[in-house]
């Protein structure tokens, strides 16, 4: 297969997609669960690649995703709440600081360089710690973060501990899924650049990759700043999603989620955490849904069944992933249409054309 | 004189938080010490344990319900070790420090679900809930008791560790864990055993800690933990007396920090000396330099 069918092919499958989606939209309901779904999962799915190009690709355990995504979410919200609702928004602050507004498009692309710039700082002292030590303290960042934007003292800028609402959202489920996707598509690009085979090298080894003379202090930085960049982005997604935004949403326990988002997928995999991100959301919010309802079979009151219980089976079914499937969906592998040509491939030649690696 | 009164109310309480964050610390440092791993389902142990004592306490006779709640908390932690760490002693430090994030994710949602979500009304204990006055700050008993007691529990510990066979074995596990096994330590029982002393200490810590406070929720571990394992890397994690001495130290100045009215920063605070702490000295106050060979 040439690589010019394979780009074909690819962009007549992402074509296809936004085809689907559009005539779904078009079709069913706007009130779908299977909308949620989408815009959640692409929005999830954004994180867990960023978060993925750090823990799985360049081998820093970092855990501060969620304060990043803070960070994005309140520089959009601040950037773009209509400058005739500020009185109505920061009632207790007399209207803000800030009193301009930036198209939408700008304020996402700023939530991503605010997000990057904070990392940049957070990263001069930090990426000097090894594994565990890094992850408490990009977690200890996040909490910091969250602290500081409650704080009172900020609050013509951030509106204290009070929520920030009637910015603009989006309404079509495509608007989350072209601006992930263009975000993964530049994250994919990075990583099978010349960066991308460096972060490689230092994820398996570190001290051979600085024999090989990889900068190691200047590529961590890049795969730091660029992952909080994206996490910013899709923190603006986010508020986008939620129409209103609040400092104490960004707990670790979303870091947590993102994480275990990441695991499912496959440590190392991007189509991994795209589609676990998907599966993750349309589980959570939707499949099991039924759990935390009430049953009655006849006049049997099915047992357990209450408020809470979902999210007991959906850890227990983490659990078991993290414990006996620990290569998660993908392994560290790709899924793409030449992994499938290949496969197919090599199962009519009978292994003729063996040592085709899906990638 | 007007500014001791004034400030002796924060300098009381954060002794006796200190003293609560130790027992929890101990827990992280022990664990850290030998498997090299964050136990992040440490602070919901301590949780768990609150949550018991809530239950047992509607159940049972207080005298009764105190040990039943020790016990417990001792098993729950004995069972985590087996069933989410021990299938992973072979694997990347980090699947298990994902399984134990896990583990944390799981014992928060048993919780709520266990409790709907309300916050639940934390028995008074009799005897250390009632109020006394010491020059003229009103206090509860616990902050008294809170600081000897965890000293109490704290020499115990190391005489524990110093002079018995099985502190023997943890301590020749934490310097080597694979020779120590050659020298035909039974790793598995040395684990446990850390993981034992560590959730009665927690267990221990939860009465005093949540007798402070009106009610558990499911996610009042969270914090308490965290901060217990700064105290722990800030004293130098796998050494006992430091991690009692830094959780004093984050204690003391946090409701140092309180009573300045910064209360917003209280948290913060602590992971600022955590990342002071890395950089300036990341092996901690009583810290073993480690070097690693390639």
């Amino acid at each position: 297969m040439t690589k010019r069918k394979e780009t074909i092919i690819n962009v007549a499958c992402i074509a296809a997609l936004l085809a689907v989606l559009f005539v779904m939209e078009q079709v069913l309901p706007p009130t779908n669960m299977i909308f949620t779904v989408l815009k959640k999962g692409a929005i999830y799915a954004l994180v867990a690649v960023s978060m993925n190009l750090l823990n799985g690709f360049t081998g820093l355990f970092s855990l501060g995703q969620a304060g990043f995504m803070l960070l994005g979410a309140y520089t959009y919200g601040i950037l773009t709440i209509p400058v005739e609702d500020r009185a109505n928004v920061y009632m207790y602050y007399d209207g803000g600081i800030i009193q301009f507004v930036v198209p939408v498009m700008v304020a996402i692309v700023a939530a991503g360089i605010v997000a990057a710039i904070f990392a940049y700082l957070i990263g001069l002292p930090v990426l000097r710690l090894k594994s565990d030590y890094l992850a408490i303290a990009t977690l200890g960042f996040a909490e910091i973060i969250r602290a500081f934007f409650q704080w009172d003292k900020l609050g013509p800028l951030t509106n204290g501990s009070n929520l920030l609402r009637s910015y603009p959202t989006f309404k079509s489920v495509l608007f989350p899924f072209i601006v992930s996707g263009v975000c993964i598509a530049i994250i994919v690009m990075l990583i099978n650049s010349t960066y991308g085979r460096a972060f490689k090298a230092i994820r398996d080894d570190e001290i051979a990759a600085e024999a090989m003379g990889i900068n190691l202090a200047h590529h961590k930085r890049i795969a730091f700043v660029v992952s909080s960049f994206f996490a910013g982005i899709s923190g603006a997604l986010l508020a986008m999603y939620q129409t209103t935004v609040q400092a104490s949403m960004f707990k670790s326990a979303m870091t947590y989620e993102i994480l275990l988002i990441v695991v499912i997928g496959g440590i190392g995999s991007i189509t991994g955490s795209c589609i676990s991100s998907f599966l993750f959301i349309a589980l959570s919010e939707w499949l099991l849904r039924f759990l935390d309802n009430d049953t009655y079979i006849g006049n049997f009151h099915v047992p357990f069944l209450r408020a809470g219980f979902r999210m007991v089976v959906f850890s227990v079914i983490i659990m078991i992933i993290v414990l006996f499937f620990r290569k998660g969906i993908m392994g560290d592998k790709e899924f793409s249409v030449r992994g499938i040509y290949n496969f197919f491939h090599r199962k009519s030649k009978n292994g003729k054309n063996a040592g085709g690696d899906t990638k | 004189m007007d500014f001791i009164s004034r400030n002796l109310p924060y300098l009381l309480a954060g002794i006796s938080v200190g003293g609560q964050y130790a027992l929890i610390a101990i827990g992280y440092t022990m664990v850290y010490g030998i498997l090299r791993l964050i136990n992040f389902a440490h602070g919901d142990i301590f949780m768990v344990a609150g949550l018991i004592m809530v239950y047992a306490c509607t159940a049972m006779p207080i005298y009764i319900a105190i040990p039943i709640v020790l016990i417990a908390t001792v098993i729950i932690g004995f069972l985590i070790e087996r069933v989410a760490y021990k299938p992973l002693r072979q694997a990347p430090r980090m699947s298990v420090m994902i399984s134990a994030i896990g583990v944390s994710y799981l014992l928060q949602n048993l919780a709520l679900y266990i409790t709907g979500g309300l916050a639940q009304q934390y028995p008074p204990i009799p005897w250390i809930s009632d109020s006394i006055t010491i020059f003229g700050a009103s206090t509860k008993r616990v902050t008294v008791i809170t600081p000897v007691l965890t000293l109490i529990l704290v020499l115990v510990l190391v005489a524990l560790l110093k002079y018995t066979k099985i502190g023997m074995a943890m301590r020749a596990a934490s310097k080597d864990f694979e020779t120590s096994q050659l020298m035909g330590i039974k790793i598995n029982s040395v684990i446990s055993m850390t993981f034992i002393i560590g959730s009665f200490l927690a267990a221990v810590g939860s009465l005093l800690y949540f007798t402070n406070y009106t009610g558990v929720v499911p996610t009042s571990g969270a914090m308490p933990g965290l901060k217990a394992f700064v105290a722990a890397v800030f004293g130098g994690i796998g050494s006992i007396p430091g991690a009692v001495i830094g959780a004093f130290i984050i204690g003391i100045c946090e409701n140092i920090i309180k009573g300045m009215g910064w209360t917003t920063f209280s948290d913060a605070f602590t992971f600022v000396l955590l990342i002071i702490i890395l950089i300036v000295k990341p092996t901690g106050l009583f810290g073993e330099k480690a070097t690693d060979k390639v």
